[in-house]
């Protein structure tokens, strides 16, 4: 049998005392929580060890003595032993170091049913299994020679880094212990982390009882923080009462009806309101937050709204500096004017021979007629429009006040508005080239002498009369020597919505980004890498002859790839649903594309 | 302990420490050899006589410089992320099992597995590449059923070190393992 120490660090060189700690169940392990020292009162110490068990909830007890002799305090032996017999439990350690020695030695009295302590010397040299003829003993058996010599290794740990820390993967709730019992290092963090209330003597309190353990220094900012605490429930009501309000404008009928809520559910902008809406309910909830997972996840929806606003707040300060926004107005309008030109020319070339090919003249002249008419009427829209530009983006820029995401959102939305006329284009070029490919699908089939199945959902056989033939066959040839001009039509307008929907989904990620990115959880793996462990590690302290085996135990933190992946903030996903094969397959088909989910195919 | 000479798979040697703390702690450690200059060099010379080439048709300076950030920029992340330099086992008698190697840059990657969760230690056999190589590898258990092997964790894996390294490894490990 081997037998494990949890050991404070800051108890090292304490003065001789009690050993204050818990046996773990099931393991064959002790963690020493507090050292309390010479001179106590049995009973005084039997109380306060009874109410730290109320407080805390863990089976605390007395584990053993500790002595560190300073000089001429020499003979304890007996006195040790006696204690033993004031505070009855199982095992009786007594650990012991000497000044000048790095190493402890460890001696473990176990009392057997009939209340007679025996003794067992673990110093590796004597080997000897010694028979304590004490207290309640009268008869002298010859027993427990044949028993294993009992090691000891002591792990040393840092109180205040294990309590403080947090074990991944986290467990939520209280397991079923029979079906997954919990580790031995879990049981031991967790026994450090809720005897708490036994860390909140002081060293200088003036109590009956003296005790070393875990101390905090005491914090600088812990007035800001009281404070700060203080400020935060009137806060946290007058959002509340804030959003209450906003939900009930949100909630009022006009809102429901249907094309503007279609529309508000394809605006980015109108999307993040109520995304932000959202993260607000959770931060003002006057609950607090249970449990470690709820805390990070509120931490860091906070810290990203604070960061968020603070990149809007340098946002406005740019626009609004110099003159900015008139700037950026009367840039505006010359470069939609200048994309109506090129798309005019773009026109015009496709109207004559592009890149040499030869079209079908009639078709060919129609269309461009067709979409250069649309570009006249997006030209006399955005002049209509000019005059208002500068106000428009005045207000829109004051938005930025609520955070970058929302100046992107909106950013987003205007690229959508202005770029309407490319997305018209998209959508008459996909719809015609998308007639001719099923068309001529179906007329191939009719070729073939097959037809679709509408109930069964399958190509059948079909017998097909001359005349049907005839025409079906006619209407292929013009169809498939029509393609080419409406291909190429509709490839040209492709890649400009294309290039569209390339920039807005840049925009989206980086706002899903800025919302989503755990900024806090990262922060406090950087600064305070002992919050978030993985695990731990240990390391080999000290080899000296005749002396139980030190370890240090050190915790291991956490991954940042685990950090940023275990606690981003789930946010409505607008990466592309489906694959790049599934979108070429799309483009190729000239089924349309959009920058957003459908609602219906949304998925977490 | 005397001291054998151990290779690796590949033939290169590489060094085994045996490190007896207590009856119930020791720790291996095994050292990869260190990088040769000369592929080094290769490698380096490769690059900028590419760059050159480059530089030559295009007469574009960035070139130059951005080949010299690009083999930096290799050998930092190579060291960093690649190259093990030694990799360690310590095994503390029913305490556990810590994994852990080093990199050349000086990173360490640790990892401990708790003695409630090991099955046995063992040397298995896998295929790599064209060949048949042994490993030692840690059976955990399944929590679900005593009996079963949950997964496997492989130690030694980027120095990987021959049979008679792996034994004299082994045979130490299932002393402490029985002992507990």
């Amino acid at each position: 049998m081997v037998l494990k120490i949890f050991f404070p660090q800051c108890c090292n060189r304490a003065d001789s005392g009690l050993l204050v700690g818990r046996w773990i169940s099931g393991h064959d392990s002790a963690v020493v929580l507090a050292v309390i020292h010479y001179p106590f009162i049995p009973g005084q110490v039997k109380q306060y060890v009874q109410q730290m068990q109320a407080k805390s909830g863990v089976e605390l007890s007395v584990l053993g003595s500790w002595s560190l002799p300073k000089e001429g305090q020499e003979g304890m032996e007996s006195f040790l032993r006696d204690l033993s017999t004031i505070f009855p439990q199982q095992r009786w350690l007594q650990i012991h170091r000497e000044i000048g020695k790095t190493g402890f030695t460890c001696e473990v009295l176990n009392r057997d049913q009939n209340g007679r302590v025996v003794q067992q010397e673990t110093k590796k040299k004597s080997k000897k299994v010694e028979e304590e003829d004490g207290e309640a003993g009268g008869d002298k058996e010859e027993q427990e020679e044949e028993e294993e010599e009992e090691k000891v290794i002591f792990v040393h740990y840092e109180q205040r880094k294990v309590m403080l820390s947090q074990l991944h993967p986290i467990q939520n709730g209280v397991p079923d212990p029979k079906t997954d019992p919990p580790s031995e290092l879990r049981q031991m963090f967790q026994t450090v982390a809720t005897s708490q209330p036994l860390f909140f003597m002081d060293r200088y309190d003036d109590g009956p009882l003296k005790s070393t353990h875990w101390q905090s220094e005491g914090r600088e900012a812990s007035i800001i923080v009281e404070l700060l605490k203080q400020a935060s429930v009137p806060l946290c009501l007058l959002i509340s009462w804030l959003l209450s309000i906003w939900t009930w404008i949100c909630n009022i009928r006009i809102f429901s009806l249907y094309p503007l809520r279609w529309l508000s559910s394809k605006l980015s902008t109108c999307v993040q309101l109520s995304y932000k809406t959202e993260h607000m309910r959770t931060l003002s909830s006057a609950k607090p937050a249970a449990g470690h997972t709820q805390f990070m996840r509120k931490a860091n929806i906070l810290v990203s709204f604070l960061v968020d606003v603070a990149l809007g707040m340098l946002l406005i300060s740019w626009l609004y500096r110099d003159n900015h926004i008139a700037m950026l107005a009367n840039t505006l309008v010359p470069a939609a004017d200048h994309v109506a030109k090129e798309l005019d020319e773009l026109l015009q070339w496709l109207m004559g021979a592009p890149a040499g090919l030869k079209m079908n003249r009639a078709l060919d002249q129609v269309l461009g007629r067709f979409f250069l008419y649309h570009i006249h009427l997006w030209i006399s829209y955005i002049h209509l429009m000019s005059p208002f530009i500068e106000g428009i983006l005045w207000y829109g820029g004051l938005s930025a006040c609520l955070g970058l995401t929302f100046a992107l959102s909106l950013l987003s939305d205007m690229v959508a508005l202005l770029t309407f006329h490319i997305y018209c284009f998209y959508v008459y070029g996909a719809r015609l080239y998308c007639l001719k490919i099923y068309g001529l699908s179906s007329l191939w089939r009719l070729f073939r002498g097959k037809k679709w199945n509408v109930l069964r959902q399958r190509v059948d056989s079909c017998s097909y009369d001359l005349d049907q033939l005839f025409i079906g066959t006619l209407l292929f040839t013009v169809l498939l020597f029509l393609l080419p001009t409406t291909a190429l039509y509709y490839l040209v307008f492709t890649l400009l919505r294309l290039v569209v929907v390339l920039f807005q989904g840049v925009l989206h990620l980086s706002v899903d980004f800025i919302n989503s990115f755990p900024l806090f959880a990262v922060g406090l793996r950087i600064f305070r890498p002992y919050r978030l462990a993985e695990g731990v590690k240990f390391r080999v302290l000290c080899e000296e002859p005749g002396t139980a085996l030190h370890l240090l135990m050190e915790i291991n933190p956490l991954k940042f790839s685990t950090v940023v992946q275990m606690y981003r903030t789930p946010t409505y996903s607008c990466y592309p649903k489906d694959s790049w094969a599934a979108l070429v397959k799309k483009l190729f088909v000239g089924e349309l594309i959009y920058p957003w989910r459908h609602k219906t195919i949304k998925t977490e | 302990m005397e001291d054998e000479a151990f290779t690796d798979i590949n033939g290169k040697a590489i060094s085994l420490d045996c490190q007896s703390h207590s009856g119930l702690c020791r720790e291996f450690t095994v050292s990869s050899p260190k990088v040769s200059v000369g592929k080094v060099m290769v490698y380096t010379c490769c690059v900028w006589l590419l760059a050159y080439t480059v530089f030559f048709f295009t007469e574009n300076t960035a070139v130059l410089s951005s080949a010299i950030l690009i083999t930096l920029l290799g050998m930092m992340l190579h060291i960093h992320f690649v190259k093990v330099d030694h990799e360690s086992l310590l095994v503390i008698g029913s305490l556990g099992i810590q994994v852990s190697s080093s990199y050349a840059s000086g990173r360490e990657t640790t990892k401990f597995i708790e003695m409630s969760k090991i099955k046995d230690i063992v040397i298995n056999e896998a295929i790599y590449m064209h060949q048949i190589i042994y490993y030692l590898c840690v059976l955990l258990k399944d929590p679900s059923e005593p009996d079963a092997v949950s997964s496997v964790v492989p130690l030694f894996q980027s120095s990987k070190p021959r049979l008679n390294c792996l034994v004299k490894v082994y045979k130490s490990c299932q002393e402490i393992l029985s002992k507990c």
